[in-house]
């Protein structure tokens, strides 16, 4: 594969995140495929922030183990982004300070604070790093101008001429100072490409689905996807709320459900606790609902500005009381979009209760990514009795909660005539009319809402599989995961390992019968889990069984998984 | 078809003979008739206690949420539909304990909704604990030396907070809370209304004969409610013991301030993009 990475990093406030920024919206323009990677810390100024830019010649769903040009404006950047450097790297610093730690790798110092602020403003220094990247990537300064001009069309000729200036003298500099160019990779994308991340993706995709209600509270690094539904809901017809809490922000969007609106809340681990009451009230009651829950390492406040997978046993067995859910992990940016489309559709198609599981790894990396295909948006309505249907019954007689073969009772929403219930969260009978304790009653209705899942069957994309049939080796994992996993599976095949790779899409109902056989299948497999305890892995023990099976590798630092940790340890397994 | 009062009846009542909620279940049921609204544009939302199970009690459209969550389920559903009538009704733990955060922000807000709260100064459901609005020194179960908590003013408190109607009633004066219930259905915005409910079962001392003994009716002063510090200091003046509308105000709708359409149901919009709206949502992501 021909690849180039490229990272910036420095104090939180010095401009890191607008300088990756830029760089990667003019990869994006001129055809190349990339990935992008947001490191920041919960603060606001100062601290350690880098962001990094994988640039591919196909599309990569993850920003690489290694980093081939370092720009580091403090010695911090140097020091958190060691590991990261091989012998190939270049450190172009600041000539403010004398790099430590790096001796074996080539460094070159460019007077960025000194450039900028001889121009009237230190702040800019990031403009001149970006001329620093033109000139270090051979690329013409001309786009990463027009680029400038555009984000910073409202503040002003004066500020747009000083940034380009600053990004001109960066870029001259390099020429004649440094010897050293990249080259990126040769092929491009053939396809039209949108830059994206997956927060993005998921509010996107909600309104494609037919979301039209938001109900959310702040939170890293979910907020995005609010942020991104604000803008474009009102004008499809919608509206977007915040709430006072995320028990609030859950009920209503549950309420706007109950109603006759595709509704949603979007939150992250601390917000997701609190929304346990409300969704075994959306189970019990049958209301379709669509949670996002962009994960990030906890427990409580955990690391908030990192990513892990460690809500996946809340997220399949939280709330108390029993429930049918479904619970879907995305595997990439694209994925966030149209899982998203396919969770509106099911949460009404099923009346439960629908969790999409991202986390902050996949929800603020940013990609290019080929454009979402119209024709494979469907918006499917079901289960609305229509007031035609209803006319037709005596008064009074309606069954919200009817003992149906499937499970699933037509739904009337409150306007219609003759379809009144209550939906209640207390236990109830077919009528929804009062709270019923009858034993009898407690287990034909128990027994119609778990029935209502059992024919869901996500075959195309809740289970993917690739690689050699009978492995010596395969590789497990769920939702992020995916695109180091399937680098590594690459490796492990090119150095001659029979490996393969399954990657579960969807958690709940669990897909035993797409899965199961090919695990059986395998002599051991190596499950993949971004958090302590290894929560894929027990799920996998639940619902499959082969316990002797499975090797785990859990990381649980806040970072994403690397694809070399994975080889090792497959390697190390398979000797 | 002519509507009939019965057209509002739902499930038999188990609460205890004397109970005053009864009281507060035949006026909202008074005024939605009185009012004229077909019963399958009203929805009622209620809470978890003795209180809320008043939404099984009438008989139209209606969500039993959970303890302290009406005013969320609630807001959803003004929100994701204008044309409704959005009537809140649950207790004063639910309300004013565990709920009572729901509560401050949705009067600030101004949701178009109606919020019945059944105040009986004590958990009934629970069977007997102080709530919020049991006075200091209150003998109960999880109190037996007395509370030691000055009680809560919600007449106070939703004044401050910028509810647009503010109103108190009480279950022993059948003919005033009715008309308080239907001033607030029709008044356009937050409407609240606190309703002194007697528990006749575990609440020995706020009984209705301790209301009656204290309550100053509004309607029989000459008092206009269009005056917020007024309002205030009537409140304070009677200790929060007083029945009638305190205060109303016009204001504008929060389903309405949100970006967006004005008054259209959000459940009246098209699902499906066309290919134009995609395509231009596309081309924002290009780079
Ligand atoms: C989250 C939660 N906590 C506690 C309870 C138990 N509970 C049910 S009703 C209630 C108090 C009811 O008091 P109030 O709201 O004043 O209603 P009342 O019964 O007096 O009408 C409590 C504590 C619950 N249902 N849910
Ligand atoms: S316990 Fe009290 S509040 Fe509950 S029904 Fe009986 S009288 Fe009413
Ligand atoms: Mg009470």
């Amino acid at each position: 594969m021909q690849q180039l990475t490229w990272k910036v990093g420095g104090a939180q406030g010095e401009g890191i995140d607008s300088t990756g920024e830029i760089l990667g919206t003019v990869l994006c323009r001129l055809g190349y495929h990339t990935f992008a990677y947001r490191h920041f810390m919960s603060l606001i100024k100062g601290g350690h922030t880098n962001y990094k830019i994988r640039v591919a010649d196909r599309t990569v769903h993850y920003h690489g183990d290694l980093t081939d040009i370092l720009i580091a404006f403090d010695q911090r950047t140097i020091d958190e982004n060691r590991e990261e450097l091989h012998q190939g790297s270049i450190v172009i610093h600041d000539a403010a300070f004398e790099p430590q730690g790096v001796a074996s790798i080539q460094t070159c110092a460019v007077p960025m604070r000194q450039i900028a602020e001889e121009l009237g403003n230190a702040i800019i220094k990031n403009m001149v790093a970006i001329g620093v990247t033109a000139a270090a990537l051979n690329l013409d300064p001309a786009p990463f101008l027009q680029t400038v001009a555009t984000r910073f069309a409202g503040k002003g000729e004066k500020i747009i001429a000083m940034n380009n200036s600053a990004i001109q003298q960066g870029y001259d500099y390099y020429r004649r100072h440094v010897q050293r160019r990249f080259s990126l990779p040769t092929r491009k994308a053939d396809e039209p490409l949108i830059l994206i991340s997956g927060n993005e993706a998921a509010g996107f995709g909600a309104l494609a689905g037919g979301c039209r209600f938001l109900a959310a509270y702040p939170i890293t690094p979910a907020t995005e996807i609010m942020y991104w539904l604000v803008n474009h809901l009102p004008d499809y017809g919608g509206k977007v709320v915040q709430v006072e809490d995320e028990i609030g922000a859950c009920l209503m969007a549950v309420g706007a459900s109950y109603a006759g609106v595709r509704a949603m809340t979007s939150t992250s681990g601390p917000g997701f606790s609190l929304m346990q009451e409300a969704i075994g009230f959306a189970g019990i009651a049958e209301i379709p609902i669509v949670i996002v829950d962009v994960q990030r390492g906890g427990p409580a406040t955990g690391l908030p500005t990192r990513t892990e997978q460690s809500d996946l046993n809340e997220i399949l067995y939280g709330a108390h009381g029993e429930i049918p859910r479904i619970v879907m992990a995305p595997a990439t940016i694209t994925d966030c979009f149209y899982r998203m489309i396919d969770a509106f559709n099911l949460a009404e198609h099923y009346q439960c209760v629908v969790i999409v599981a991202t986390d902050m790894f996949l929800g603020m990396s940013k990609q290019s990514a080929a454009e979402f295909d119209f024709n494979a948006v469907k918006v499917e309505r079901s289960g609305l009795i229509s007031d035609e249907s209803l006319t037709k019954l005596q008064p009074g007689t309606f069954k919200r909660y009817a003992l149906t073969e499937s499970g699933i009772s037509p739904r009337s929403l409150p306007g219609q005539a003759n379809g009144m219930y209550v939906a209640l969260s207390n236990e109830h009978d077919e009528h929804a009319r009062e709270e019923v304790e009858d034993r009898h009653n407690r287990i034909t209705q128990m027994q119609k809402r778990f029935r209502k899942l059992s024919p869901f069957s996500p075959s195309q994309w809740g289970t993917m599989y690739s690689g050699c049939d009978e492995p010596d080796l395969l590789l497990v994992g769920c939702g992020s995961t995916y695109a180091q996993l399937s680098e590594a599976r690459l490796a492990l095949e090119q150095a001659g390992k029979k490996v393969a790779h399954l990657h579960l899409q969807i958690l709940a109902p669990f897909p035993k019968a797409a899965a199961a056989p090919l695990i059986a299948k395998a002599q051991k497999c190596l499950v993949v889990d971004n958090n302590f305890t290894g929560q894929l892995g027990m799920l996998l023990k639940r619902e499959i069984g082969f316990h002797h099976k499975y090797i785990s590798h859990n990381r649980y630092d806040g970072l994403p998984l690397t694809v070399v940790e994975i080889t090792e340890k497959a390697s190390e397994v398979l000797s | 078809m002519s509507l009939r009062l019965t057209d509002y009846r739902g499930a038999r009542p188990t609460w205890c003979p004397g109970c005053g909620h009864f009281a507060v279940l035949g006026c909202l049921q008074q005024a939605i008739f009185q009012l004229g609204l077909p019963p399958e544009s009203v929805v009622v939302v209620s809470g978890i206690g003795c209180s809320g199970k008043i939404v099984q009690y009438y008989g139209g459209y209606g969500v039993h949420s959970l303890h302290g969550r009406t005013i969320p389920v609630a807001t959803g559903i003004q929100i994701a539909n204008p044309e409704l009538t959005v009537i809140a009704a649950g207790g004063d733990g639910d309300g004013y304990g565990i709920g009572l955060n729901h509560w401050v922000q949705a009067m600030r807000r101004n949701v178009n909704i109606t919020y019945l709260v059944m105040d009986n100064h004590i958990y009934s459901l629970t069977t007997g604990q102080y709530s919020p609005t049991s006075r200091k020194g209150f003998i109960s179960k999880t109190t037996p030396k007395g509370s030691a908590e000055l009680h809560l003013r919600p007449l106070e408190i939703a004044l401050a907070a910028g509810a647009s109607f503010v109103a108190q009633g009480f279950s022993g004066d059948v003919k005033q809370l009715t008309n308080i219930i239907k001033a607030a259905i029709e008044h356009k915005g937050f409407s609240h209304v606190n309703i002194f409910s007697p528990c006749v079962t575990f609440n020995r001392i706020n009984t209705f004969e301790w209301f009656k003994e204290r309550i100053i009716n509004l309607d029989e002063q000459d008092y206009q409610p269009g005056d917020r510090l007024q309002a205030l200091a009537k409140v304070m003046e009677t200790d929060g013991v007083l029945t009638g509308i305190i205060f109303q105000e016009e204001r504008p709708l929060f389903h309405n301030e949100l970006a967006g359409i004005k008054d259209q149901p959000l459940t009246k919009t098209p699902l499906a993009l066309t290919r134009e709206q995609f395509d231009q949502l596309l081309a924002e992501h290009r780079c």
